[in-house]
């Protein structure tokens, strides 16, 4: 691989562990422009008068409803954002697309339909086909006259994906190649016209193929019984001697895993966004049933406990919501730069790959924000949230699939330190240096400082908790050297101290450059504060826990004495502060009116 | 021929109104806008003349501050060609606007002037009316069809009125309000909002454009509706008589 040009340090993936990012470098929703925001209203109101007006129907799989909506969706420009103007598309980049992704997930299973094909469908050939295949089917997909899916997983690998069977033979006139195998939960398979197949070419190289419907040896299986997206088809696809010319083959041969990977970056964003959006519409439905609900002769949002829970989804929306703009921006700056990684055959843009550490943790922090905002949202409801009159138990049964797909959020949490000890021993990012240091300064490193404004003592504790996460990885790494990676809880535990570190600093990087601007409420500085003061008590936590998995005795004791000091924090009056923007949320009804009041 | 349709920008319907404590007003700080659903209306029915084969251009006006050109974005997006902008920082009450107005129209010569029947947000309704006068020109109000007829140099237009439609034929130049039922506007399509970027938008001072307008009437106060008391619920259809009859009086 040819060596990458130097960026920006806020521009290096994982880079925010190793340095103090200012403000000025982090992107955050307020500074949308007013297309964008059109654009995201678009999809709101295509979604009220498509989509949510008709959710039983869509549920129950009224045949053709869904693909009607879908190719509504596609002809007002909802389904082509990302790909190029040349090719039917609008050429925008991921800070356009987070509002589009937004809307379509609230109904979750619409959602999977429409990320499934604009992400990991369509996006394959985007950054790996040749122009004539750009060409062939991206206006198609881009209006959404045609539907993909992407086919990874089998019955037998699923996070193990390159354990795949399906095997690609070429043709003895050296022309096709025969595709056999079964790929097993691929979503939109009921209706999408065009899958991108991965499969091994003579049982060894992966490769992906593009595979038309009508293409003769590929059927699907019946649908899926799920337990939630109930409007998206998820089938089993069969390729029986299915053979394809080799003009179909994308990317290059034996190359497959580098489109596989990197196009589950994208796909790990887009869920994340979207889990974002669909969080969103829960607090709204959460805080207005708690504003209308009467119980003991008040409304139940006037109660503490619930205001409890309204104040802690909202706080947790908005770090959520913080690192996705902030990513988002970070991918569409290295995608403008052009570089190219030459690693295979078309080189495909550096920008796809730049962030996969970023991408993960958001696919994980955002999933699980939205499983508490659907079990929040349901418990608030009370036994009206069990049943199905309401659609918090709809959105409970959809948010679930969020911490499978696209990378089990175990398979992602294994991931994320892996990618920065992999890229360390690549001498693309100077991990090791970096932990030698603290290891060098450890007893001298300071407590946080606290100052009366809580985001500025944040902002030290996340420098110093940053500290944490690359003092335990050097001790980890000490103590397990290369089996480390089979230290799974440990590679979690480091993982979880990233996630949170991440996510706060956006979320007070965020409220920080929103100072002194149009926030009379005061929401952005209190939610930035509750976030990072959830984090402070969940990252001593886990340090702790980590430390004890592996340490004992006196090495444990200091190892603990030095997590104790650097990760001293002060709490917060969190009740206070969730109470103050549940009472905001119930006059303004919404999270988006939450932040412009 | 030349359509000039006006948008007003004015707070979302969907958004939750509060009146300012001191009734000065609504509280607009932090508040959604849209541009007023009925001018949406005027803006999707000059793009259907368009697409019925009338060969038109379709101007979009505004009167306000600068936030509005957001709005009058909104129209060049669903398909207007053009938008102008008339700056004005204070508010101008129904008059004020239609002596702006009158004064564009002066300059542009549009064959029809479309225009929602009223703003959600005052709900005056006078714009409209008033424009066609200070212009003399025939007016069609609450208009829910719409015909040009006569080589395009007529229009025959379906009123609401309280007893039913009313068929009217107006001389173009005319001035046309919209109601609800007219039509149902078009998305605001991604491609659209792309290609609006680059649509010009001029900027005129109403200062300028109409020296001589001015606001005659002023906002005293403003409160909020009385909060709606919870109901009750009645043991019989005898029990409801009884009620309406007695305490309600409606019957």
């Amino acid at each position: 691989m040819a060596d990458l040009k130097p960026l920006a340090p806020h521009l290096i993936g994982g880079n925010f562990l190793l340095h103090e990012t200012d403000t000025q470098n982090v992107f955050t929703p307020e500074e949308l422009s007013s297309d964008l925001r059109q654009m995201a209203e678009t999809a709101g109101k295509f979604m009220e008068k498509e989509v949510l007006s008709q959710v039983e129907a869509l549920e129950h799989q009224e045949p053709g409803l869904a693909v009607q909506a879908f190719k509504k969706a596609g002809q007002i420009g909802l389904l082509g954002g990302e790909v190029p103007e040349e090719y039917g598309g609008l050429g925008l980049g991921k800070v356009a697309s987070v509002g589009v992704s937004e809307q379509l997930t609230r109904l979750g299973g619409f959602g999977v339909t429409c990320g499934a094909h604009s992400g990991i469908g369509t996006q394959p050939l985007v950054y790996f086909g040749t122009p004539e295949q750009k060409k062939k089917y991206l206006p198609r997909l881009a209006s959404g006259e045609w539907m993909a899916a992407y086919c990874l997983s089998e019955p037998a690998s699923g996070s193990d994906a390159l354990a795949m069977r399906a095997k690609a033979t070429l043709t003895s006139d050296g022309k096709s190649y025969v595709l056999n195998g079964t790929k097993m939960w691929i979503s939109n398979a009921g209706w999408a016209d065009l899958f991108t197949v991965f499969a091994k070419i003579d049982g060894q190289h992966v490769t992906a193929f593009l595979v038309e419907r009508t293409t003769p040896g590929l059927s699907v299986g019946k649908e899926e019984h799920k337990l939630g997206i109930k409007t998206s088809s998820t089938r089993r696809v069969v390729l029986e001697d299915a053979t394809v010319s080799k003009d179909q083959l994308l990317g290059e041969a034996g190359k497959g895993a580098y489109i596989a990977f990197n196009i589950l970056n994208f796909g790990r964003f887009g869920l994340g966004a979207g889990a974002v959006g669909a969080s969103k519409d829960l607090l709204r439905v959460a805080a207005r049933y708690a504003g209308e609900r009467s119980q003991f002769g008040k409304t139940i949002g006037s109660f503490g406990l619930i205001q409890q829970k309204l104040g802690h989804i909202a706080a947790k929306i908005y770090a959520a919501e913080s690192a996705v703009y902030r990513t988002a921006a970070m991918i569409d700056a290295v995608m403008e730069t052009g570089e190219l990684m030459d690693s295979m055959n078309p080189a495909f843009p550096r920008g796809l790959d730049e962030f996969a550490l970023e991408c993960s943790i958001i696919k994980v922090a955002c999933s699980e924000t939205l499983d508490r905002a659907a079990d929040e949202t349901l418990q608030i409801h009370g036994g009206y949230g069990y049943t199905e009159e309401f659609p918090a138990a709809r959105a409970y049964r959809d948010s679930r699939i969020n911490r499978i797909f696209e990378g089990t959020n175990e398979i992602n949490r294994l991931f994320i330190p892996g990618l920065l000890m992999r890229r360390s021993q690549r001498g693309r990012f100077p991990l090791m240096p970096a932990v030698a240091k603290i290891v060098k300064e450890l007893f001298d490193l300071a407590a946080p400082e606290e100052f009366p404004d809580p985001l500025r003592s944040g902002r030290s504790l996340l420098a110093n908790a940053k500290k944490v996460a690359l003092f335990l990885s050097g001790a980890a790494y000490q103590k397990f050297g290369e089996k480390l990676i089979d230290q799974q809880e440990v590679l979690a535990g480091l993982s979880d101290l990233i996630i949170d570190i991440y996510l706060a600093e956006s979320a007070v990087l965020r409220a920080q450059k929103h100072a002194g601007k149009a926030d009379a409420s005061g929401s952005h500085a209190t939610l930035a504060a509750i976030a990072v003061n959830d984090a402070a008590t969940r990252m001593e936590n886990t340090a702790r826990a980590t430390l004890a998995s592996w340490a004992e005795g006196d090495e444990l004791k200091t190892q603990l004495g030095i997590v104790k000091r650097l990760l001293r924090w002060t709490p917060l009056n969190a009740t206070a502060l969730k109470r103050k923007v549940a009472q905001r949320l119930s006059e303004v009804a919404s999270y988006p009116a939450l932040l412009r009041a | 021929m030349k359509i000039l349709v006006t948008i007003k920008r004015v707070p979302d319907p969907d958004t939750r109104i509060r009146v300012k404590p001191d009734g000065s007003g609504i509280v607009t700080d932090g508040i959604k806008h849209s541009a007023n659903p009925f001018d949406a209306i005027a803006v999707e029915e000059a793009l259907r003349i368009r697409e019925r084969g009338v060969d038109c251009e379709i101007v979009v006006a505004s009167v306000g501050a600068e936030d509005c050109v957001e709005q009058l974005r909104v129209g060049l997006a669903m398909g207007a060609d053009r938008g102008i902008w008339i700056q004005s920082d204070g508010d101008l009450d129904s008059l004020a606007v239609a002596q702006v107005l009158a004064a564009l129209c002066e300059r542009e010569k549009p064959s029809l002037i479309l225009m929602g029947k009223q703003a959600i947000d005052d709900d005056s309704n006078q714009a409209g009316q008033m424009l066609a006068g200070l212009l003399s020109l025939p007016q069609a109000t609450f208009v829910s069809k719409l015909e040009l007829t006569d080589a395009n140099s007529r229009a025959r237009c379906g009123r609401e009125t309280d007893s039913g439609i009313e068929t009217i034929v107006v001389k173009l130049p005319a001035v046309i309000t919209t109601d609800l039922r007219l039509n149902e506007p078009r998305y605001v399509s991604l491609p659209g909002i792309m290609k609006a970027k680059k649509k010009p938008v001029e900027n005129l001072k109403a200062s300028e454009v109409a020296p001589l307008a001015k606001s005659r009437t002023h906002l005293v106060s403003m409160e909020a509706p009385p909060k709606r008391k919870a109901g009750v619920r009645v043991a019989s259809v005898d029990a409801l008589i009884e009620k309406l009859r007695n305490e309600a009086k409606i019957l």
